[in-house]
């Protein structure tokens, strides 16, 4: 469904991205694991049409997409969860996913979707009318969630998910992100919990400094050396 | 005599209470966890400690002395310092310049530039960015900001450091290094107050944890005592 | 950045050629009204009153972020006491009265209004302005009986000889606040005034402290210019001219650095004197096509110009680390 073909990204004249090939396939949960600063945010960035790369190709149901503007990309049917849960300050929390379900495909079908929504994060149905900015970081979070599932997105972007949630939340988050995934909802999901993503997902890519350096399928992962060593801290 | 208590602390936004008469002690020396769902008024209390926020009711005590009604700067300098859940270093300016400012201005000292760049230079070692010191904050990655808030608000010599969810986005590695600090930190003689949702990290590093949900205290005790507290695994644990 | 002293200042290389040549250059600005031709004196004290007025402005709405447009207001009241008391006092002394009076007006402002947040702010200091001048008219009008004002007769070289003075004053200062802690508090109180305040900075202090300041250099420059007028009334005096232009000046020069708001003044001033006298019809037609195009193409203003071809020269950027 997503293919990324030897991508490379500038940030002016510092290369953020070098040669990074990846696919996504329909139906999958596909994680992205790296330390800050490798470059997770950068590539998801360069796939949702915030920043153009420098060279190779990002493709969506065989459609070239790179270098078009990220309204386009929304409209195509990928919807992104920015790091930070980056809300609407100003408007209610209703407004906040009102808004996600902009593209007209998703316009139509917004009251069912609220329903669905409101049922996996009944606090945002507990805060509905009040203004986002009002919600504690947490809470943004779901929205944000929230939000772009309003988008009925066919491949949904994740970054950093679970970021400032209470373990509670959390746990509910993946189960949501699997349940996402019943419904037939393609999830790209790029995690520091590297544990429970790779338990979620069914194949996974591991970002070092900008490259990929390792990838495969998500149980022969947990049992790396260097992912566990790296990154699970054992 | 706690060094930071408070007793009957509110506060309303419109009509809804975001803090409810809560009454919290930390003890000088203690590591002590605040843990609670999301929106359940942990950085509200934060704020209200550190006088960002003004309570509607209530009266917070640092040293014994009543701090309601103080303003951030004073509280600062009285001994009390914190770090913010949205990370708010000073993007354009170079690293250790972040941390020159906690220098000159956290306590009521007078010191010099070269003396204050030598204080930033080894509270940048003490936090693990030594090497990044003319970086401009901004090109820091999260992780590296997050210790610079922390290096930030020891340069102001606290008795009482606030963290605000400074594992938040952490990998594992990261989170063990962050645990190590902190208690790095307390063997300085610093008592520590931190939100968190890594549990991993405050079972381990605190003494004593305290639970808020809708903005009250629902419990309170060691983190055997949490863990196991079935209200608690309900509310927010979940295991 | 972390130097603080004069000592280290003098000890740094770098400062060693530019501040030789910036001292030949003010002994050579000293001597003009003696050897140079009469006009350069005048046209010299309108770029002097031009770099006050902005450096001022800079030195207050450049590290807050907090856009003033009481510049005129400051400008004014030194122009009012010039006016006032002009006659009956020694002109050092007057220029000393009319720059402590804007202090203190900035004070009083600055207390009750330095909360309002971004464009609250801006309108506030806008309509200022308007009041402070429908004020004082109303005031004249009512109990002096007259609306304008003779102000004394100062000669040219004296204006231009006080207005290097103050020009050289307002620069100094600015340099040196910049390079204090004080500068490095003003700049993280406009980025982060929360967390500011909450390593010890007393915002509120430093903003009004630095607000006042500025308008000290404001006043004076106002009571020296205003000796030139000779005749003023509370319309010339505050005129909203005087607000924005050095807010233009500035964007054009490049905020971020001293030397872009200086070089801006001098280059807004001198293309305004020019096109005044060569097109006294469309002057302000072709000021506008150049504000356009310089915030179009010119982000950070020349300043911004020179530091990329610098910095294109030298390398790259930080990389994450």
């Amino acid at each position: 469904m997503l293919e990324v073909c030897d991508l490379n990204t500038h940030y002016g004249k510092v290369q953020a991205l070098w040669d990074i090939s990846l696919e996504v396939n329909e139906g999958e949960i596909v994680a992205l694991v790296g330390s800050n600063g490798a470059g997770k945010t950068t590539l998801v960035n360069t796939i949702s049409g915030l920043v153009k790369p420098s060279s190779g190709s990002v493709s969506f149901l065989d459609k070239r997409i790179n270098g078009l503007p990220a309204h386009v990309i929304v409209e195509l049917g990928i919807s992104y969860v920015p790091q930070g849960g980056k809300v609407f300050p100003e408007m209610t929390v209703r407004e906040n996913m009102e808004m996600g379900a902009y593209p007209i495909r998703a316009w139509k079908q917004k009251d069912a979707t609220f329903e669905q929504v409101y049922r996996i994060f009944p606090r945002l149905k507990e805060r509905e009318k009040q203004l986002a900015r009002t919600l504690s970081g947490g809470e943004h979070q779901m929205l944000a969630i929230g939000r772009a599932l309003m988008s009925k997105p066919m491949l949904c972007i994740f970054d950093e998910p679970s970021y400032g949630l209470a373990p509670l939340l959390v746990k509910e988050m993946f189960q949501t992100i699997q349940n996402l995934k019943e419904q037939g909802i393609t999830i790209f999901l790029i995690e520091q919990n590297v544990r429970r993503s790779l338990e979620i997902a069914d194949r996974a890519y591991v970002l070092e400094n900008g490259r990929v350096c390792l990838q495969g399928d998500c149980v022969e992962l947990l049992q790396s050396d260097h992912v566990r060593k790296a990154y699970m801290g054992l | 005599m706690f060094v930071l208590e408070g007793q009957g602390v509110t506060k309303y936004f419109g009509g809804l209470a975001a803090v409810s008469d809560v009454d919290f002690h930390v003890d000088q020396g203690e590591i002590v966890g605040l843990i609670g769902p999301n929106g359940a008024g942990k950085t509200t209390l934060f704020g209200l400690i550190s006088a960002a926020l003004v309570p509607n009711s209530g009266t917070i005590r640092f040293k014994g002395e009543n701090i309601t009604g103080l303003r951030p700067h004073q509280i600062c300098k009285k001994g009390l310092a914190r770090t913010f859940q949205s990370v708010k270093v000073f993007s354009d300016m170079p690293v250790i310049n972040n941390v020159v400012l906690g220098v000159h201005f956290g306590t009521s000292e007078r010191v010099k530039a070269a003396q204050a760049a030598n204080e930033a230079d080894r509270l940048l070692e003490f936090v693990g960015l030594s090497g990044r010191a003319m970086v401009p904050a901004k090109d820091l990655t999260l992780v590296n900001q997050k210790l610079l808030e922390v290096a930030r608000a020891l340069a102001t010599k606290p008795e009482v450091l606030l963290l605000d969810e400074i594992m938040a986005g952490l990998n594992s590695t990261e989170i063990t290094q962050a645990m190590e600090l902190v208690s790095k930190i307390r063997a300085q003689g610093i008592t520590i107050f931190m939100i968190e949702h890594v549990m991993k990290a405050i079972m381990s590093v605190c003494d004593r944890i305290m639970v808020l949900d809708h903005g009250k205290k629902i419990a309170e005790g060691t983190p055997q005592e949490i863990a196991t507290s079935k209200m608690v695994v309900e509310v927010y644990l979940g295991e | 950045m972390i130097q603080l002293s004069w000592a280290s200042i003098r000890a740094s290389k770098s400062y060693l050629i530019p501040g030789i040549i910036l001292l030949l250059g003010l002994i050579v600005l000293a001597g003009l009204p003696s050897f140079g031709p009469k006009y350069s004196v005048i046209f010299l004290s309108t770029i002097f009153m031009y770099i006050v007025l902005t450096t001022g402005w800079v030195m207050f709405s450049g590290p807050t972020r907090q856009i003033s447009l009481a510049t005129a207001v400051f400008f004014g009241i030194g122009i009012y006491i010039a006016a006032i008391l002009g006659k009956h006092m020694p002109l050092l002394v007057m220029v000393l009265i009319g720059g402590l009076a804007s202090s203190v007006m900035a004070l009083l402002v600055g207390s009750l209004t330095l909360r309002l947040k971004g464009v609250y702010f801006t309108i506030f200091t806008f309509g200022l302005l308007e009041l402070i001048k429908n004020a004082i008219n109303w005031y004249e009008v009512t109990f002096t009986g007259t609306r304008g004002r003779f102000v004394v007769v100062v000669d040219n070289n004296t204006i231009y000889l006080y207005m290097l003075a103050i020009t050289v004053l307002t620069v100094l200062t600015a340099f040196l606040i910049r390079r204090s802690k004080y500068g490095l508090a003003l700049q993280s109180i406009g980025e982060q005034e929360e967390a500011a305040a909450h390593i010890g900075i007393n915002v509120t202090l430093m903003k009004v402290s630095i607000f006042a300041i500025s308008a000290f250099f404001m006043g004076a420059a106002g009571a020296v210019m205003a000796t030139r007028w000779t005749y003023i009334d509370p319309f010339m005096a505050f005129n909203m001219n005087y607000s924005f232009t050095p807010v233009l000046m500035a964007i054009f020069g490049g905020v971020g650095q001293l030397g872009g708001v200086v070089s801006g003044a001098i280059i807004f001033a001198y293309l305004e004197q020019i096109l005044i006298t060569k097109y006294p019809f469309y002057y302000m037609l072709v000021f506008g096509i150049v504000m356009v195009v310089s915030v179009l193409f010119l982000p950070n203003g020349l300043a911004g110009v020179v530091k990329n071809w610098r910095a294109r020269t030298t390398g790259g950027r930080y990389v994450r680390t």
